[in-house]
């Protein structure tokens, strides 16, 4: 991959001299966002849209939490308790962690293939700007009379359709509008990969974070049509008397369940596949060696892009199937642990007799590759069918999809914003602040997440505002946790700002010492238009 | 190779992407509204805003187009860019076979699935003895286990005619796309008019279909799982052949202007390969929904 990076030095000079020139033309004012076609503007835009929904999602945990704090009833009402665990389940899947990833892939895709833009500048504003949109919808739909959706974020039916009030058709087009958002980005990233690589940036020397978002935006394309069509035949129950997932009229709720993971598996992965492109950009930075077995790392996740469309019903081994089914999920589902592990093994193998330094990014990916690893272990759990009996929809489930959610998604996006801040914003941010932030977060996440294990091991289900009491000390520290990690993130807040007001020191083009790529040939902050000469990767 | 990467055209900022999420936001608080007014029988704002939203995504659509078809005629753009475009279309119907296919999804799960474990197959049947005791496993399913009964639109008569009427028209829009690479522009306009007059009398009888089914049939979006599929999937079909007719029609002004050349005719491309995917999913329905 070392490669891939070399560009030689008269194109550079080029591009940089090109460059100054153009710096004068960015656009001033709130008009500038609003009719942006630049890619590094709508990236930006992405990310802080993604930090905005991370902390409204995060004060939704923290209602659930404050709730959960006690046994009892405490706070809320137990259906507002139910708005807050579904609405906390949308926005952070839909709002905060794919638009991250939808805003690295903007700054960082034309950055690191030598391309001068996203293949469809418009199209990309557009997928952008009709996001907050649709969480103005989402969210208003909770100021309605009888309040916002309330079935939990994978709005099975019977509980969407019979028993869900009204503004269910505020939280139907809403997710349209989410999907239309996510194809077209998808559409973006794909077309830009394909169609505007530097010359001789061959598939085999392109930057693993490029190939991982691929993948992913191939199975973007994929799934979200799936999800419209199921949020249409939820509209078209409740609101229009078809009977899809309903016995009297010959459907089926489970047949909701299989339509929704059908769209669910691959979307889990959707969340994840980025994050590993970019660990596989820290730890060689950090270890300063090349990224150990690139080809295999590439192979990995392919397999686990196509494995992830035949596992889906390992979310419902409780729900009614026939036992063969059962056995063929279970070994599916176990099958991904091949080639997830083949890329654990490859990051500590990167690791391996380098000579390693922790600065912050690296502290992120590392604790990434511990706490990733511990949630797919309890995912392995969880795929043995018999045993799922026990664990389906306790807080062991809860406990594992954070973990990787957590831990691993936001942790990997938090790692890269650290790792490539600088070269956005052209100074280095406030270390001593960042450290912070970081073992706040890495102690507070599993105070909050670990002793989940054990309540949901000991049968306390998930999305019930009360509890035994057996389980109240638990819970007290799991609350602890949350509010601890949820203040975190305030840290996180205030290190970006001071990033993006330009304190902090200057930093070098390369900016971290062992690090390689194109996006690190250029000038920091990187220039408004950058490589519109195409560099020639050697 | 080195040609080909010359320059990208990147454009300038555009004030189109944030008329459309605008518009987006008003048709889905429109349509939402609309759903809600519906099911409550009652009187508001849903109609005028839905109606709204349409108007502005029209406008963007027209603002949109005509930056792109000026920066097009001006000769802006490269062949990279013209793969660009090529390379999303081929995306983008992608992402729409895989909306039907969460529709056929949902028939083939009742056909092979629901309706027969319904009826007592597999190891159900107490589902059956205790449910529905009375119920009869059949498809097209005429008689639900909640017990409304319908009638099942055979293949007969106008879906065979419609089926026809849509081949016929994938071979002249075929002709016509022929003929604007030979640069006969006579045989393009002739072929591609006759291509929309195709889709216009396949809506019109699929509009006689759905009266047909609602007065004769009884056959409704209420009547089971069977008219549900039947409904959806050739509701769907059909708006997206009124859209290929929309599109087919603006390529038809455009060919009036004089607009395409025979190597570039991306436009016309895209939507030639949308008038296809469109046929291609009628074939489709056509075996899966009314003769198997």
């Amino acid at each position: 991959m070392s490669k891939a990076t070399e560009i030689s030095s008269h194109d550079a000079g080029a591009t940089a001299a090109h460059e100054d020139h153009h710096e004068h033309h960015i656009p001033k004012g709130v008009m500038r966002w609003i009719l942006t076609t630049n890619h590094k503007d709508i990236g930006t835009l992405y990310l802080w849209f993604s930090f905005i929904m991370f902390l409204t999602g995060g004060a939704m945990a923290m209602v659930i939490r404050a709730e959960l704090f006690q046994p009892g009833l405490q706070i809320v009402e137990p259906d507002f308790f139910n708005q807050m665990t579904t609405v906390h389940g949308l926005i952070m899947v839909f709002g905060a962690v794919m638009p991250a990833f939808v805003g690295l892939a903007n700054w960082l895709i034309p950055m690191m293939i030598g391309a001068p833009d996203m293949a469809l500048p418009r199209m990309n504003n557009w997928s952008f700007w009709i996001l907050p949109f649709a969480f103005a919808i989402l969210l208003a739909s909770l100021f309605t009379e009888g309040g916002g959706p309330n079935f939990g974020w994978t709005f099975y039916a019977p509980l969407s359709t019979t028993y869900s009030n009204d503004s269910t058709a505020l939280f139907v087009f809403s997710v349209h509008i989410m999907g239309i958002s996510s194809i077209m980005g998808a559409i973006n990233v794909i077309v830009t990969i394909f169609n505007m690589r530097a010359p001789g940036m061959n598939w085999m020397k392109m930057p693993l974070f490029v190939w991982t978002w691929l993948i992913t935006a191939f199975l973007l394309i994929a799934v979200m049509p799936v999800l419209a069509g199921a949020v249409t035949m939820v509209l078209t129950d409740k609101f229009f008397g078809t009977s899809f997932f309903d016995a009297a009229g010959g459907g089926d709720p489970v047949m909701f369940q299989h339509i929704f993971w059908f769209f669910g598996h691959p979307e889990v992965y959707i969340m994840i596949l980025p994050a590993f492109g970019i660990i596989s950009h820290i730890v060689p930075t950090f270890a300063r060696k090349p990224l150990f077995g690139y080809a295999s790392m590439v192979y990995a996740t392919a397999s686990i892009a196509l494995l992830s469309f035949i596992v889906w019903a390992h979310h419902m081994f409780t729900t009614g199937m026939p036992v063969y089914m059962e056995m063929f999920f279970m070994f599916a589902t176990m099958l991904i642990s091949v080639p997830t592990g083949v890329k654990v093994f490859n990051w500590v193998a990167t690791m391996w007799r380098g000579s390693m330094t922790f600065e912050v990014p690296m502290l992120f990916a590392l604790a990434f590759i511990v706490l990733f690893t511990i949630g797919g272990l309890s995912g392995l759990m969880l795929a043995i069918t018999p045993v799922d009996f026990q664990y389906h929809d306790t807080y062991f489930v809860v406990a594992h999809f954070h973990y990787v959610l957590v831990s691993g998604a936001i942790f990997s996006i938090m790692a890269a914003v650290y790792y490539w801040l600088p070269k956005w914003t052209g100074r280095m941010f406030n270390i001593g602040l960042a450290k912070t932030h970081f073992w706040c977060s890495l102690i507070s996440v599993n105070v909050l997440f670990f002793p989940m294990h054990f309540v949901g091991l000991a049968g306390m289900p998930r999305r019930i505002p009360d509890y035994s009491l057996q389980f109240a000390d638990y819970n007290q520290w799991i609350s602890i946790g949350g509010f601890a990690f949820g203040l975190s993130q305030l840290i996180f807040l205030a290190v970006v700002i001071q990033a993006c007001r330009k304190q902090g020191e200057p930093v070098s083009d390369r900016v971290w010492e062992g690090a390689n790529g194109l996006e690190w040939e250029i000038p920091s902050p990187a220039p408004y238009h950058t490589f519109e000469t195409p560099p020639v990767v050697k | 190779m080195q040609q080909s990467y010359e320059k990208y055209y990147v454009p300038a900022q555009s004030p189109w992407p944030i008329v459309g999420a605008v518009a987006l936001f008003l048709i889905a608080v429109g349509a939402a509204n609309v759903v809600m007014e519906y099911s409550n029988q009652s009187d508001g704002y849903g109609p005028y805003i839905l109606a709204l939203g349409l108007v502005v995504l029209l406008v963007m659509i027209v603002g949109w187009f005509k930056n792109q078809i000026d920066e097009s005629m001006a000769g802006l753009y490269s062949a990279q860019l013209g793969r660009s475009y090529r390379q999303g279309m081929t995306w983008f119907i992608f992402s729409e076979i895989m909306f039907f296919g969460a529709f056929f999804g949902a028939l083939f799960y009742a056909r092979m699935i629901s309706v027969p474990w319904l009826g007592g197959a597999s190891n159900n049947a107490m589902t059956n003895a205790v449910l529905w005791p009375e119920f009869q496993a059949l498809w097209p399913l005429v008689t639900t286990p909640g017990g409304t009964t319908t009638e099942a639109m055979g293949p007969a008569g106008l879906p065979t005619i419609n089926t026809i009427i849509l081949l016929i028209s994938s071979v002249t829009l075929h002709f016509a796309h022929v003929g604007l690479e030979k640069n006969k522009r006579k045989q393009l306009a002739w072929m591609l008019g006759a291509t929309i007059a195709l889709g216009g009398i396949f809506l019109f009888f699929q509009v006689q279909e759905y009266i047909h089914a609602y007065r004769d049939l009884g056959l409704t979006l209420q009547s089971g799982i069977y008219g549900n599929t039947f409904f959806l999937l050739t509701g769907f079909h059909g708006m997206h052949v009124t859209l290929g007719t929309i599109i087919l029609l603006v390529l038809f002004f455009r060919v009036l202007k004089g607009h395409f050349t025979p190597d570039n005719h991306f436009a016309f491309q895209a939507g030639a390969w949308y008038w296809h995917f469109v046929d291609v999913v009628w074939v489709m329905l056509f075996l899966f929904v009314y003769v198997l």
